[in-house]
């Protein structure tokens, strides 16, 4: 038994991440990189750092061989704890046999033991899916003045893009009063962030009902939460101002990277009160060529840009090549760019190798090109070759 | 590493003729290379050679050298079976600190006594240069010698100070002097050293009782007749950084894509001190050519020819060529920085013009504002 904490972490990092494609083949979606250097959990483990909470359990599921090795023990976050700390629960196997997690419940349910280890006052349910940097200390606050027992944090999103989310109405004094999971016609447009504060005595009386019921696909957003509103319970909304990105698909992946292209970008790296942890790919420092131009982008350590590098996120030990252009893409890490090839709007997968002369995507259009992670193509007509039967 | 070899990087009196560089910090700690410390190179190479147990003899304003190496993990130098060790000046008075490295050596003897290891390596802090010690242990076990030296042919010093050495057709080293002798030989010394630790444990306690102070000025030098002290030459790159010129000419020879391909893609990785900045930004004014950028810089302006460390500001209209700017350094608008190096926080305000020149290049200190 540790020592009490007022409040755990449990970090949802199981997510396939589908809509990710081949950037997602062999990797779990918090695992995937985003903004130079960066993996997408970092934000929400940073964010935990730095909102004073060092207990974090991370719930994986899905791929978890990559994201296991780069949590390690948890030290880039500072999680390397003797009491509490950082703890990777996956799915194992029961004396009456095991079960993967069937839903973001079941899988808090299937952890009830390591929580209690803490006996926490209050448990933090957060998910490795999102970009932004939340004082999560601040809504523990709002959940402690307000009397709660689950707190939601919202925050307003463009009425067109309210259906991909849970939305709430939230009275004058920041009482939830109704919330509905992916409306098709959205009657609010503040939605969840997926970040919610359970009173942890009333989470698990619910946790242990949901698990008996038999027709709950035992999801926060679809049963636990709208069970807690039909019994009345005080739900409370935490309205958040900032940055926040879902980038569970191509296209938000895409623009959560140029949204950090900006001038003055509305998610600032570069602050120092609240700096994204990482770990430290450790390369030496960027060479920029003579006759290279790398204008409005962000590049990483260990890189090397010969050619020309437009609106566009470098990873770290990318080379590109003499002529080459690089234009408004995502480069993930240790991908070879060739002599005089040309990448317009496309996201290029960690180890690529893109050869000499090679053209991805075209300037004139929208859509955006991913090459896979390893993936090496070359100018020569691609042979299919037939298996023997 | 399959050999028994302990490392020592010893920092007591080390040639420093780097002006204000070193003010407040030790030659150790003096930053190189857009985001190292001196004494990476040389950590990182033991590291890599697979030394996992290290000694830092550290000698006086090591402040900076406590911070920089805190416990060694970014050297993978705190586990069970490693160890960074950081041995401050033990000494009763204060005098004594001024004393040659013998000494020190000798005050810190249970070290050495209570570790196992069979073989010590000895080196310094300034040479710059990523190298493996397994093959030159081996050299060192065929050749059945005492002592063998780490050595530069033809090295160009850039400036450097480096000791003179004379070596016969076998290897065997007939000759050395201090930095600062007139002997004319094409072999300098790396200032690194291999050999037993009985050996060394010997020599520090006879040439105390003799009253002689220095390792390789008395207990190597004197003795080069009665012990089998030979001369292994290191093929390499080598920067040899104990002057500013060398500083300057060194950072500058980093540009070469055959010096940075060698130095820090062929060996092992060059490790060094986290710092959890972001990447670099480049804004859409900003003219870049053959310059190494650290993360963390933000670039609004033109850099050429030049060295950026973590979190340097270039603003709009600045142009800066030729230059070192050190962590954290902000160049104003529209100011001309050239031949320059700038230590750590140093901001320069707008519309300013600094210049140096190759063989002068204009210094400011940690903090100014120009």
């Amino acid at each position: 038994m540790g020592r009490k904490k007022e409040m755990v972490a449990m970090l949802l990092a199981g997510g396939e991440g589908k809509r990710l494609g081949v950037l997602t083949k062999d990797l779990a979606k918090p695992a995937v990189y985003f903004g130079g250097k960066y993996r997408i959990i970092d934000f929400t483990l940073s964010n935990c750092a730095h909102s004073g909470i060092d207990t974090v359990g991370v719930l994986t599921q899905y791929q978890p061989l990559e994201l296991n090795r780069y949590l390690g023990i948890g030290s880039p976050w500072g999680l390397d704890r003797k009491d509490g700390g950082m703890a990777i629960l996956p799915p194992y196997v029961k004396q009456k046999g095991g079960v993967w997690y069937k839903g973001t419940a079941n899988a808090i349910y299937q952890n009830m033991a390591f929580i209690e280890r803490y006996d926490p006052t209050y448990v933090l349910v957060i998910s490795g899916d999102h970009i932004y940097k939340m004082n999560y200390d601040l809504m523990l606050q709002h959940h402690k003045k307000t009397g709660a027992d689950i707190t939601i944090a919202g925050i307003e999103v463009p009425w067109k893009e309210a259906s991909r989310f849970g939305v709430m109405h939230v009275d004058d004094e920041d009482r939830i009063t109704a919330f509905e999971e992916k409306p098709k016609t959205p009657t609010s447009n503040i939605a969840s962030m997926g970040v919610y504060i359970f009173t942890w005595s009333v989470l698990q009386k619910y946790l242990i009902y949901d698990e008996g019921s038999r027709n709950s696909s035992h999801d926060f957003g679809k049963d636990i939460i709208p069970a807690m509103m039909r019994d009345g319970l005080h739900l409370s909304a935490y309205s958040f101002r900032g940055y926040w990105k879902d980038v569970g698909t191509i296209d938000s992946l895409w623009e959560a990277n140029m949204d950090l292209l900006d001038d003055k970008p509305a998610l600032d790296l570069a602050d120092k009160d609240w700096r994204i942890y990482s770990v430290s790919p450790n390369r030496p420092a960027q060479y920029i060529a003579s006759g290279a131009s790398v204008t409005s982008s962000m590049v990483t350590e260990g890189s090397i840009v010969e050619g020309k590098v437009e609106r566009s996120v470098l990873f770290f030990g990318v080379t590109t090549g003499k002529n080459s252009i690089v234009c408004e893409s995502v480069i993930m890490p240790n991908v070879q760019i060739g002599q005089g090839a040309r990448i317009y709007r496309a996201i290029i997968g960690e180890g690529a190798v893109i050869e000499d002369g090679v053209c991805i995507g075209s300037p004139n259009d929208d859509a955006i090109t991913v090459v896979a992670v390893g993936e090496i193509v070359t100018n020569e007509p691609v042979l299919l070759e037939v298996e023997p039967s | 590493m399959k050999h028994q070899v302990m490392g020592v990087i010893n920092l007591i009196h080390e040639t420093d003729d780097m002006e204000r560089l070193t003010q407040n910090r030790c030659l150790a700690t003096v930053p190189f290379g857009a985001r190292y410390r001196l004494i990476d190179f040389i950590l990182s190479s033991m590291v890599n050679s697979g030394i996992n147990k290290v000694a830092v003899f550290a000698h006086t304003k090591y402040r900076s050298l406590m911070d920089h190496v805190g416990s060694g993990d970014h050297w993978d130098l705190n586990n069970r079976q490693s160890g960074l060790f950081l041995l401050p000046p033990a000494t009763d008075d204060i005098q004594e600190v001024s004393r040659g490295d013998l000494y020190h050596f000798y005050q810190h003897r249970d070290y050495f006594n209570r570790s196992t290891l069979e073989y010590v390596v000895i080196a310094r802090s300034h040479m710059v240069c990523n190298i493996d010690f397994e093959p030159i242990i081996e050299a060192h076990k065929a050749r059945e010698a005492d002592i063998t030296v780490v050595c530069k042919q033809d090295a160009d010093l850039m400036g450097g100070k480096a000791r003179k050495m004379r070596m016969d057709a076998d290897g065997r080293i007939t000759a050395m002097q201090d930095h600062y002798g007139r002997m004319h030989s094409s072999v300098s010394s790396m200032e690194m050293y291999v050999m037993r630790k009985d050996l060394l444990m010997e020599l520090v306690e006879t040439s105390l009782a003799q009253g002689q102070d220095h390792l390789v000025r008395h207990a190597i030098f004197s003795r080069i007749d009665k012990l089998r002290v030979y001369g292994y030459l290191h093929e390499g790159y080598l920067a040899v950084v104990n002057t500013l010129s060398s500083f300057y000419q060194s950072n500058m020879s980093l540009l070469r894509p055959e010096v940075w391909r060698e130095l820090f893609f062929q060996q092992g990785t060059v490790f060094t001190k986290g710092k959890d900045e972001p990447p670099a930004r480049y804004l859409c004014t900003s003219k870049v050519s053959n310059s190494l950028i650290a993360n963390g810089c933000r670039i609004e302006g033109t850099v050429e020819n030049s060295i950026l460390f973590r979190g340097v500001h270039i603003r709009k209209g600045a142009v800066v060529r030729n230059s070192i700017i050190m962590q954290n350094g902000d160049i104003g608008e529209n100011s001309l920085v050239q031949h320059c190096i700038l230590d750590k926080d140093v901001r320069v305000q707008y519309d300013r013009d600094i210049r140096g020149s190759f063989d002068n290049p204009f210094l400011a200190g940690k903090r100014k504002i120009i």
